[in-house]
């Protein structure tokens, strides 16, 4: 296990691997994003009190839940960073939180959009709609604090700082509607428990949660490849990859 | 594991775990301010400041909502199933209200205890079901209730 641990600390390694896993991720992903996403907004029944507003779940609980696993992985990352010092895992949470800030706003429009008609507000000062806004500052904080600082590896540990600070919010986010009294209801979908919705309902849901996560291990792949390239332009495997173009 | 490193390990995992009580007490500090809402038993109980713009929240009791027919002003209570609060609003309200609903209303307490609001939302739940099967729920309920008051009338006799 050590061994895997300690190769995946080499760019070029990851490279090498990266590139072969990265059509299955996409192929797959668009998949059982497409699967999802038609048959909950074309096929799935309406719901009882809602009618057809409530189909935008199908895009919002994937992009609100995507969110906050990302910031997950970045805080993990930021912990080999601080610990260990793999360049690696500096350069997953630089390459994600651009993709994490676009999900959670992604999150926040869609949900505004069925809150209007729903609810009758689009934005509700709530704990959980404020805990998610914080997650898309936080996102636009880690981009900022890494672009402000030049030397790498300073912007690697003062990137690190923040997203493990940032961490304590995800818990927030997902108990606040336990917590707190708010407007937004509380989890249809429990560890423990039956989800309080029908399987033709939260299958095609659990389908484009499913894809989603692949595309985005794909996006992960494009851009920490992008961004290795660009720190190890210096080293012989890159100029040679480069050299010998794509073939 | 390298002893720097895990001396490293050890500053990390107790920064955070310290970060993470400062937070805990700071949101359980600060508890009535993060709540949304009052609830009807808070109300009740004297809780809520009179006169100040709070918003209170809970289900509409059912057969509660009172229209009146020369205006948009509608009464009902709020409940949590323990206490109600009246609530009277001038305006239009939000497509999902209904009786045994979730509502959340912006607006003052008065003097007297009841609760004048100038903006409902509607609160949604956790359920999701397709109309057929609230149907059938809906049905069954009822044909429980009846042969519940059936077997109950021979009692009677």
């Amino acid at each position: 296990m050590w061994q895997f641990f300690h190769k995946l600390g080499s760019p070029k390694w990851f490279f090498g691997i990266s590139t072969r896993f990265m059509p299955w991720l996409l192929a797959g992903g668009l998949l059982l994003l497409m699967a999802g996403v038609v048959w909950g907004l074309a096929f799935a029944p309406k719901d009882y009190l809602q009618g057809n507003s409530y189909r935008i779940i199908f895009i919002h609980v994937p992009t609100a839940f995507m969110a906050q696993s990302i910031y997950i992985m970045m805080a993990s990352a930021a912990l080999v960073t601080l610990v260990w010092r793999m360049k690696l895992a500096d350069v997953f949470v630089k390459a994600v939180a651009p993709v994490g800030l676009v999900l959670t706003f992604l999150a926040l429009f869609t949900g505004a959009v069925w809150g209007k008609p729903t609810w009758g507000t689009w934005w509700i000062w709530d704990a959980r709609l404020t805990s998610m806004l914080i997650l898309l500052f936080l996102y636009g904080g880690v981009i900022a604090l890494d672009r402000a600082i030049n030397d790498e590896k300073s912007a690697a540990r003062a990137v690190a700082v923040l997203v493990l600070v940032g961490v304590v919010n995800i818990p927030i986010i997902k108990y606040s509607v336990d917590w707190w009294n708010t407007l937004h209801q509380p989890a249809t979908f429990k560890l423990t428990e039956k989800p309080s919705m029908p399987a033709e309902m939260w299958v095609p849901l659990l389908l484009s949660v499913l894809g989603l996560y692949l595309i985005f291990g794909w996006l992960a792949c494009v851009r920490m490849q992008t961004e290795i390239l660009s720190r190890e332009q210096r080293t012989r495997w890159v100029k040679e990859f480069v050299l010998k173009g794509r073939g | 594991m390298h002893p720097i490193r895990k001396k490293r390990l050890t500053i990390v995992l107790f920064l955070l775990a310290g970060l993470s009580v400062a937070v805990a007490l700071t949101t359980y500090a600060l508890r009535q301010n993060i709540n949304l809402f009052y609830d009807p038993s808070q109300i009740s109980a004297g809780e809520a400041p009179v006169d100040v713009r709070i918003r209170a929240g809970g289900m509409v009791e059912e057969g509660s909502v009172v229209r009146d027919p020369e205006s948009l002003k509608v009464e009902f209570l709020v409940t949590d199933y323990s206490a109600s609060v009246p609530v009277e609003y001038v305006g239009i309200l939000p497509d999902l209200f209904a009786e045994g609903q979730g509502i959340v209303a912006m607006g003052r307490l008065n003097a007297e205890g009841r609760f004048v609001a100038d903006q409902v939302l509607a609160k949604h739940d956790e359920n999701y079901m397709p109309p057929e099967v609230a149907g059938a729920l809906e049905k069954a309920s009822n044909a429980e209730a009846k042969s519940a008051a059936e077997s109950t009338k021979p009692a009677t006799y």
